[in-house]
């Protein structure tokens, strides 16, 4: 079985893909949603319900505030409470919309039962549009919004869909499982991604630390009959799943600097995602739940839920027996690219992808010493930077030099922190210079 | 729990410091130093715990005393200066050489220049050139070893001194090194310095550096293939002036300089290409050295000018970034 990798720098972390057992089982719903209107890159969505009103499973309640934006959904039934500020996970205030529930009446039009629909629409504007009401975005974890990836701009053509099924991240295990328990859902949802790209071929990467789910996607595939899509066996390596290193290892084509995938002729999307074009274009569902990895070694009721949108994570805690004593980070989504959470109150939103408990002896952060210039920052960056350099120009306040050193290229990974033997808090400070450096392009580009 | 802890990702380590790396380094070294006392005896023993504890005490001395900053002792770096000075200089050096090159190795080379990480030359190698023009005597009344129950030690030059010393009185190369087997030089049963002594051992310590993934083989490749191709074509040309190329190998503590002073995170550039152009530097300039310098041996010397041109090499040869040009 020959695997395939992409070609500069990466890292190898402990998979530690402890819930890998534990099959999708549903959250019972919580007493109140929070949904909020910047679930996505782009745009906040407006609310387009009032306090007060009846709403129903599936019923839009916010409407996408541009192009670049989403559709969002009530995720429960019942009545709004309110449309105000609240802090999301990291304690920044946006608009939520809190709905209290009464029972879980959904939306007419709606397919709730599990019959797999594999007709699939004749026309890819309607696939799109289908997409577009179905408030899908890239549940991968940028959570940009899908029907726009699926929108090349005129001139670019797409030669190839590439559905991400790597979970490189340690720990997370949600795609795996939607793989193997909704393998069929996912396969018919890629299909519909070729179809609305014009009917390219589809290739299915998938980390070599699934055989399960390689092994079932295979069956599937062959089940259905399609011809133009295949699974590919990745190398397990951080961070093949990212989406500039997955089109390299997939296609061999290196997107450029600055540049979207779809200038190679790459549209990516991943497991999760073709889960939820399948659910909003054969069954008319939106995107109302996902998954989340529940997980942590101090975690002992490891879980892959199906989570409401808009669920507080307390809840989600609180039902899965609480926070572990020795526990002192929380993390939304995997360690090497998760956000710390600061605010057990912030609800889920589309793109929350796990909750991962670590313990003090995990995380903690060694003091800074010397660095020792052995170069494994820069071995270890995929992106081929010199985060040693970086660093320091960084440190520096150089903005100029920043960008001559393609600080803006920064796919922010982790792999250079990850590896430095001299705990140099590499990434956050090379964070500060791909701001500014960032702000500086942008600032051109204006006049 | 009371407080949640916020910090931005990453949020796990590869759990690798500069203490674990140096450890492994000091690990690797071991086969060596075994056989250095193996071959000389106790004198070694002592040589090697002179060496270690004046490199380890001076620094020390030095955070506390005088940068009055934390101690980095701890990262065993000053460890290794100790081991690779000693294992640099005859077993017969008196304690007070070793303690003015552990001087100058520690205290001019690394803390002047603020310690680990800043300095820009070997500190071990600064060191041992230091003893070398300031101790002539001491550096090079090389010993034949005695072993550690043997006989009384018996004073000659090393190989390359003898070769060196025996062309300038006219005989030629081929005269010369029928005096050695090759075998000796492999297995260590000549005059030398103590890390001179057992390549196999040295190699043994680089093979388990290169598995541990401390180290990349590409300098140490580099110097050696340099080394070897350089003296391939002098010793074609005329084998009655210059040594054959596994003799160049062989001797004047190549394989000690390739494996564990060329290797020095600090001293050596950052990429894989800078890598081998700055093994092809120094190879080359050892083999200049042997050949025409008045020198016998040239590794220290091309090991430092070499250290000297990094900060250009690492400039000059990036590692291509994805998606440019």
């Amino acid at each position: 079985m020959s695997k395939h990798t992409f070609s500069i720098g990466g890292v190898h972390p402990h998979d530690n893909k402890i819930s890998r057992e534990c099959a999708l089982q549903q959250l019972p719903i919580a007493p109140a949603v929070y949904i909020g209107v910047s679930q996505h890159i782009g745009a906040p969505s407006v609310p387009c319900v009032a306090v007060g009103d009846k709403v129903k499973v599936g019923q839009v309640i916010a409407e996408p505030g541009g192009f670049v934006g989403a559709f969002i959904h009530s995720s429960v039934s019942g009545t709004v409470k309110s449309i105000a500020p609240r802090a999301d996970l990291a304690g920044r205030s946006t608009t939520h919309i809190e709905i209290a529930v009464e029972g879980d009446e959904w939306l007419e039009g709606i397919d709730t039962s599990d019959t797999l629909v594999t007709a699939i629409p004749e026309d890819a504007k309607t696939i799109v549009e289908k997409i577009r009401l179905g408030g899908v975005v890239g549940l991968g974890g940028a959570t940009f919004p899908t029907h726009v990836k699926l929108s090349p701009p005129p001139g670019s053509k797409c030669e190839r869909v590439i559905i991400n099924g790597c979970e490189c991240e340690p720990y997370l295990t949600s795609d795996f499982r939607t793989l193997l328990e909704k393998g069929e859902q996912v396969v018919v949802g890629a299909a519909l991604l070729q179809k609305a790209m014009g009917g390219v071929p589809c290739t299915i990467a998938i980390e070599e630390n699934k055989p399960e789910a390689i092994a079932h996607i295979r069956e599937v595939i062959a089940k259905l009959g399609y011809k133009d899509m295949d699974v590919m066996v990745m190398k397990m390596m951080y961070p093949q799943g990212g989406e500039k290193q997955l089109i390299d290892a997939v296609m061999h084509r290196q997107v450029g600097s600055g540049a979207l995938p779809i200038s190679v002729g790459a549209v990516v999307q991943n497991v999760a995602t073709a889960l939820a074009v399948y659910e909003a274009v054969q069954k008319n569902k939106p995107i109302i739940d996902n998954s989340v990895t529940v997980t942590g070694e101090c975690f002992p009721k490891q879980a892959n839920l199906i989570v409401r949108v808009g669920t507080p994570l307390q809840y989600i805690i609180d039902y899965l027996g609480g926070i572990p004593a020795d526990a002192v980070k929380i993390i939304s989504g995997g360690p090497m690219m998760g956000r710390a959470v600061a605010n057990l109150q912030a609800a889920t939103v589309k793109g929350t992808g796990a909750l991962l408990f670590l313990t003090e002896k995990q995380t903690r952060r060694a003091p800074e010493t010397n660095c020792i210039r052995c170069g494994k920052c820069a071995d270890a960056c995929p992106m081929g930077l010199e985060p040693f350099l970086l660093n320091k120009l960084s440190k520096a306040a150089d903005w100029e030099a920043c960008e001559a050193n393609a600080a803006q290229d920064c796919i922010e990974c982790g792999c250079c922190l990850y590896s430095c033997p001299a705990h140099i808090p590499l990434l956050d400070n090379i964070r500060v210079g791909k701001g500014f450096v960032l702000s500086a392009i942008r600032a051109r580009a204006k006049k | 729990m009371s407080k949640l802890l916020v910090s931005p990702s990453p949020h796990i380590h590869s759990k690798d410091s500069t203490r674990s790396l140096m450890l492994d380094v000091v690990i690797a070294l071991i086969p060596a130093v075994i056989c250095s006392v193996v071959f000389y005896g106790w004198q070694e023993l002592l040589v090697l715990g002179v060496s270690v504890a004046s490199c380890v005490l001076l620094e020390w001395a030095i955070t506390k005393y005088m940068l009055k900053a934390p101690s980095t002792i701890g990262d065993l770096s000053a460890v290794i200066t100790g081991i690779l000075l000693a294992l640099n200089v005859p077993y017969t050096t008196p304690w007070w050489v070793i303690f003015i090159g552990a001087v100058v190795a520690i205290g001019v080379a690394k803390m002047t220049f603020g310690g680990i990480g800043q300095n820009i030359w070997n500190p071990a190698l600064v060191g041992r050139v230091f003893l070398l023009v300031s101790f002539p005597t001491y550096m090079t009344t090389w010993s034949a070893p005695k072993g550690l129950f043997g006989a009384d030690a018996v004073s000659g030059a090393t190989p390359l001194g003898a070769i060196q010393e025996g062309l300038m009185q006219g005989s030629t190369v081929q005269e010369l090194t029928a005096a050695y087997d090759y075998k000796d030089l492999l297995f260590a049963n000549l005059g030398g310095s103590a890390g001179e002594v057992c390549a196999l051992a040295l190699l043994a310590g680089f093979v388990y550096l290169c598995c541990r993934k401390v180290i990349k083989p590409w300098i140490t490749l580099s110097i050696l293939c340099t080394v070897a191709v350089t003296s391939l074509i002098f010793w074609g040309i005329n084998p009655a002036r210059f040594t054959d190329p596994l003799f160049n190998l062989l001797t004047g503590g190549l394989i000690l300089g390739a494996c564990f002073m060329a290797t020095d995170y600090v001293t050596s550039p950052m990429s894989v290409k800078g890598g081998i152009v700055f093994g092809i530097g120094i190879g080359f300039l050892t083999m200049m050295i042997r050949y025409f310098g008045s020198y016998p041996e040239g590794v220290s010397f091309a090991i430092l000018i070499m250290n000297s041109v990094v900060p250009l090499l690492n400039m000059w040869f990036k590692q291509k970034k994805f998606g440019r040009k």
